[in-house]
């Protein structure tokens, strides 16, 4: 048995939350510990071996997200992976103190390595493994329903009709890479929706777009038949 | 706790509860576990910090909307390579290794938001609000990009479509308004001082030229 996959972070076309609250443009951090919060989060990648895809999964399954801060997201996220790559366990977690020391092998940022490590950041294109099935101006149907894990297509575009606008080359996959599955690139497309075909209260000569990766794609003629057949 | 270490903002910020603060007391035993285990190293923390303190923010991307203004070859390639084009600037690295640039027209208004998560172009534009990062923008910006303009003052004609750029894999989209009438003649420096962060990300106009900073 497994247990359902729920993202609590897909938040596109959802109601209920309130006011936006502007802030002025200087304003980075609102606690010291937010900044702290930041930086550990992306130091212990070295040491943790996680991918972003794998941090993002983490992130949004926190079954309160809802009642967090962004940055309490972010710790209570990063204590998770800690645990699960094997950084700390959940006891020193809860003591708050090392039991055992570290392994030395793993890689560890240096303050002087930060620059670079930032300007090389973590392209996520890769070669192709086979041409692309879609060109500029086709229209494809999204996928439809749920996939039961990590996945980058937004409930509000599932299912729907648009038009590919631009093609990115191929793409790590975020649906394996965060199950540690591997990198599978596909191709990423930029895919523009006509905002009446996701909500019929829409204002016309709105457009959307979201960016999908092949697998989450169909031909806009047969994406129904075969939907059908699968069904 | 055994920990030396400076805190940025603690004392900007919240100076008389950050004692009280559980979430600072939870992100010190993480850094100390992490530290004392030798997986996290406290300077390179400084570093990281500093950077998105000091060096990296939406200036970076004001100048590359005011280089886009003044210089036609530059505008061309940003619309053809984004990321070379911005990174001749020297703007490179962590969430904005795939840039696209999308330009405000008299037919279009361009908005970004990343409705499952926080994705926001770093090199250009800093780390995001917290406005960016909540669920008030991110739910609505999709379904509602009119009712959330208006939030933040910004009237768009009814004959100017709507354009919502949803960031949902790693491709991150600067928008580039478009450079002010009156400002002709004015040198890339004083026109950069006019691009707000709320403009490059479309909730926004750049600072009217007739109105000194």
């Amino acid at each position: 048995m497994t247990d359902a996959y729920v993202s609590h972070a897909d938040l596109g076309g959802t109601t209920g939350h309130g006011p936006i609250e502007p802030e002025p443009e200087g304003v980075v951090f609102h606690h010291g510990w937010e900044a702290r919060a930041l930086a550990l989060t992306l130091a212990a990648g070295a040491p943790g071996g996680w991918n972003i895809d794998m941090s993002r999964s983490a992130r949004e399954t926190l079954p309160n997200y809802s009642d967090l801060s962004y940055y309490e997201i972010w710790t209570a996220a990063l204590e998770r992976l800690a645990v699960e790559h094997g950084l700390a366990t959940a006891a020193e977690l809860a003591a708050g103190g090392a039991s055992a020391p570290g392994d030395p092998g793993r890689p560890v940022l240096a303050a002087h390595q930060v620059a670079d490590a930032l300007a090389r950041g973590g392209p996520a294109d890769r070669p192709p493994r086979g041409p692309a099935r879609f060109a500029v101006g086709d229209r494809v149907v999204t996928r439809a329903g749920s996939v039961g894990h990590h996945t980058r297509l937004p409930a509000y575009a599932a299912g729907r009709t648009g038009t590919i606008e631009r093609l990115h080359g191929a793409h790590v996959f975020p649906d394996t890479n965060a199950r540690g599955l591997g990198e599978q690139p596909h191709w990423l497309y930029t895919v523009v929706f006509d905002a009446i075909d996701l909500w019929p209260d829409a204002t016309p000569g709105q457009r959307v777009s979201i960016d999908a990766w092949e697998p989450y794609l169909s031909p806009a003629d047969s994406g129904r038949t075969s939907e059908t057949v699968a069904a | 706790m055994g920990h030396g270490h400076d805190h940025d903002g603690d004392h900007d910020d919240d100076d008389d509860h950050s004692e009280l603060d559980p979430m600072d007391v939870r992100v010190r035993a993480l850094e100390t576990l992490l530290t004392d285990k030798g997986y996290v190293d406290p300077a390179a923390l400084d570093e990281l910090i500093d950077t998105y303190q000091t060096r990296v923010g939406p200036r970076n991307g004001a100048r590359v909307v005011a280089r886009s203004w003044v210089d036609p070859e530059f505008r061309d390639w940003l619309a053809r390579d984004a990321t070379a084009a911005i990174a001749s600037l020297g703007f490179v690295g962590r969430q904005g290794e795939h840039m696209v640039a999308v330009e405000q027209t008299d037919d279009t208004h361009h908005l970004v938001v990343c409705t499952l998560c926080s994705c926001y172009p770093w090199p250009v534009l800093g780390l995001p609000p917290t406005w960016y990062k909540s669920a008030p923008y991110r739910s609505r910006a999709v379904r509602d990009p009119r009712g959330v303009l208006a939030e933040f003052g910004v009237t768009v004609p009814d004959d100017v479509g709507i354009r919502v750029w949803d960031s949902t894999a790693e491709v991150r989209y600067l928008v580039i308004p478009q450079r002010p009438a009156g400002t002709d003649g004015w040198s890339e420096e004083q026109l950069a001082e006019l691009v707000t962060r709320d403009s490059m990300i479309g909730v926004g106009r750049p600072l009217d030229p007739a109105v000194p900073a």
